[in-house]
């Protein structure tokens, strides 16, 4: 017996657009082997368990229906680790800059090299 | 929906479209080839002022130019002596939602709630669903954005996980749709659904509004240094920024600055592919949207595309994966910039071309757009390292699309290639001559359009109606 998520929370459901071999012809092949899936989220209509057949009203307040996939979906993107071939650039082209002696190296009006003054 | 529904509704395209739109292409057609451009754009009744003022009500535009200094001194201590032109760029990242793509947004929502549509629907991955969702919460116009956001494992483009938190947080109903140009087909029907209007990239309110982004390019630029810019450098996709910048500049008056197109180069890439989906590490700004539209404009959901990149660059070129995530590193670093990735293409171009230019001279790189989680180098190059593709600083001549993204050892080794506009313009004479139906010629307008849509000379047209006759 699976959980059934109240009336009123927000969702997300999925539905299949085009059914794998059923896509355009301009498609190439590896595309042409999986379905076109569309999902989208809302305030769920009617409590339902998950893999069953929903209806939503979306931010806009209109009414979708698809298959419930997930509750409350997080927005999972991020950052991830730092990455070593990014961390190296700032220190090598700040230490370039400090190494750019010629007295109008910069940009001032002056002429004078305001490189590295901040460093 | 199924493929039965698929073909009916494409079949309806062309009556959807008219009533999404509410602009009669018809009244424009002046041969089988030929429509009057500048009438379209001018029937609108948009003018620079008009946009500027309509645009500054919902707090669109007037964002910073900032000279990149540092950057500058970089560029000189590598480039000859006597070489290295000041770098400019403009802030776009100032605008309400983040980018340059407010311009646009603006226009088509203030004309979407003149004629009295209840929403307007976007189709996009990108930027501009976010700004139409943030520019009709404005309005208090209802918002549906349609994007392509994942693949077929479910795995979500960071950058378009970004979008789509940013088009629902201001209050839109997203469609997220897996990887496939049958996108085309659910807009159309949402369309169909709703009667909302279609806030296409491609539209003239969409071409017009960026008007104001040229303007202001010229007239910051003659403020700042005293002269209009030498060149100005837009990241090239569809051939809307750099159509409406150009427009914009030349509005301003400064009709002699050099308009350059940079793009990222995907070449080796599928844009329809589901396997190469999340292997683009670059959701725009790439050679897989800017060639094709530079060579065929009209490939877009409306009869003619107010975009026309080829009226407009002057110059082409590509950058690297690995070049463009080095300079918006240089940027945050040096510049204590944190914006990207789109303009950081322009960046890296322009980084490359202030080394050939004198001192004197001036280049501006004009958008920033924001950054933030998803839409960054480090969610791009974790994604990428995940889905097996090689990422090491090195040679960037060594990078390839899709398996190997090399962040240059040394800023010495970004340069730009250049893309070979008189092939392109020779592709789209073809594609145009191609389309006169059977045993027809293209008439005296034709020809004289061809040649301003173009930039052809009047002889390579005929040429390739002579040679397209041979073989027919």
């Amino acid at each position: 017996m699976t959980d059934r998520i109240a009336a009123g929370t927000w969702v997300e459901l999925g539905s299949v657009v085009l059914p794998a071999g059923e896509r355009a012809p301009q498609v190439p092949t590896d595309t042409q082997a999986v379905p076109l899936e569309l999902r989208v989220k809302g305030f769920l209509v009617a409590a339902a368990a998950l893999g069953e057949a929903a209806a939503v009203h979306t931010a806009i307040g209109r009414r979708l229906s698809g298959t419930l996939l997930a509750v409350e979906p997080p927005y999972a993107h991020g950052f991830g680790p730092p990455l070593a071939e990014l961390l190296s650039i700032g220190p090598e082209v700040r230490a370039m800059l400090l190494d750019t002696t010629q007295p109008d190296a910069g940009h001032t009006d002056t002429g004078k090299s305001r490189s590295g003054r901040d460093e | 929906m199924g493929a039965a529904d698929y073909r009916e509704i494409m079949s309806q395209r062309g009556e959807i479209i008219r009533a999404a739109i509410g602009l009669d292409y018809a009244r424009y057609v002046t041969g089988p080839l030929s429509f009057d451009y500048a009438r379209l754009l001018a029937d609108t009744g948009y003018d620079v002022a008009r946009t500027a003022a309509i645009q500054r009500k919902v707090a669109v535009g007037d964002t910073p130019l900032i000279e990149l200094h540092r950057i500058t001194a970089l560029a000189r201590h590598l480039a000859p002596p006597g070489k290295g032109a000041r770098i400019l760029v403009k802030d776009e990242a100032a605008n309400p939602s983040g980018s340059f793509k407010d311009r646009r947004a603006s226009l088509s929502v203030h004309e979407a709630r003149e004629r009295g549509y209840a929403g307007v629907v976007a189709a996009t991955s990108g930027n501009y669903g976010a700004a139409v969702a943030s520019q009709a919460a404005r309005a208090g116009l209802r918002c549906i954005v349609v994007q392509e956001a994942f693949d077929s494992r479910g795995i979500a483009q960071p950058e378009i996980a970004e979008k789509t938190r940013a088009c629902e947080a201001y209050g839109a109903e997203v469609q997220r749709l897996s990887v496939g140009p049958e996108l085309f087909y659910v807009f159309l029907r949402v369309l169909r659904e709703t009667g909302f209007f279609n806030a296409s990239l491609y539209t003239p309110y969409s071409i017009l509004g960026i008007e104001t982004l040229g303007a202001e390019v010229a007239r910051q630029t003659r403020e700042h240094t005293g002269r209009f810019p030498d060149v100005v450098i837009a990241t090239h996709a569809g051939g809307g920024n750099v159509t409406g910048t150009a427009r914009g500049l030349r509005a301003a008056g400064a009709t002699e600055t050099q308009v350059v197109a940079a793009s990222v180069d995907l070449t080796g890439v599928h844009m329809a592919s589901d396997r190469d989906f999340n292997r683009k590490s670059f959701t725009t700004g790439h050679t897989g949207f800017s060639v094709p539209f530079t060579s065929w404009p009209d490939r877009v959901d409306l009869p003619r595309n107010a975009a026309r990149p080829l009226r407009f660059i002057d110059r082409f070129v590509t950058v690297t994966q690995g070049e463009v995530f080095y300079m918006t590193e240089v940027l945050a670093q040096l510049e204590g910039l944190e914006r990207g990735p789109a303009g950081n293409t322009s960046l890296a171009a322009a980084f490359a071309i202030a080394q050939e230019l004198p001192r004197e001279a001036t280049v501006v790189v004009q958008e920033t757009e924001y950054t933030g989680a998803g839409k960054h180098p480090l969610a791009q190059l974790n994604l990428a390292k995940a889905m097996g593709i090689t990422v090491r600083r090195g040679d960037p001549r060594e990078n390839k699309p899709g398996t190997a993204i090399v962040l240059p050892a040394h800023p010495r080794q970004i340069t730009v290639r250049e893309v070979d506009l008189a092939h392109i313009r020779r592709t789209y004479l073809r594609q145009a001559l191609k389309s006169l139906p059977e045993g027809s010629a293209p008439t005296e307008t034709d020809l004289a359009f061809l040649a301003a849509d173009s930039r052809a000379d009047r002889a390579t047209i005929e040429e390739l109606w002579h040679e397209q006759q041979r073989t027919r």
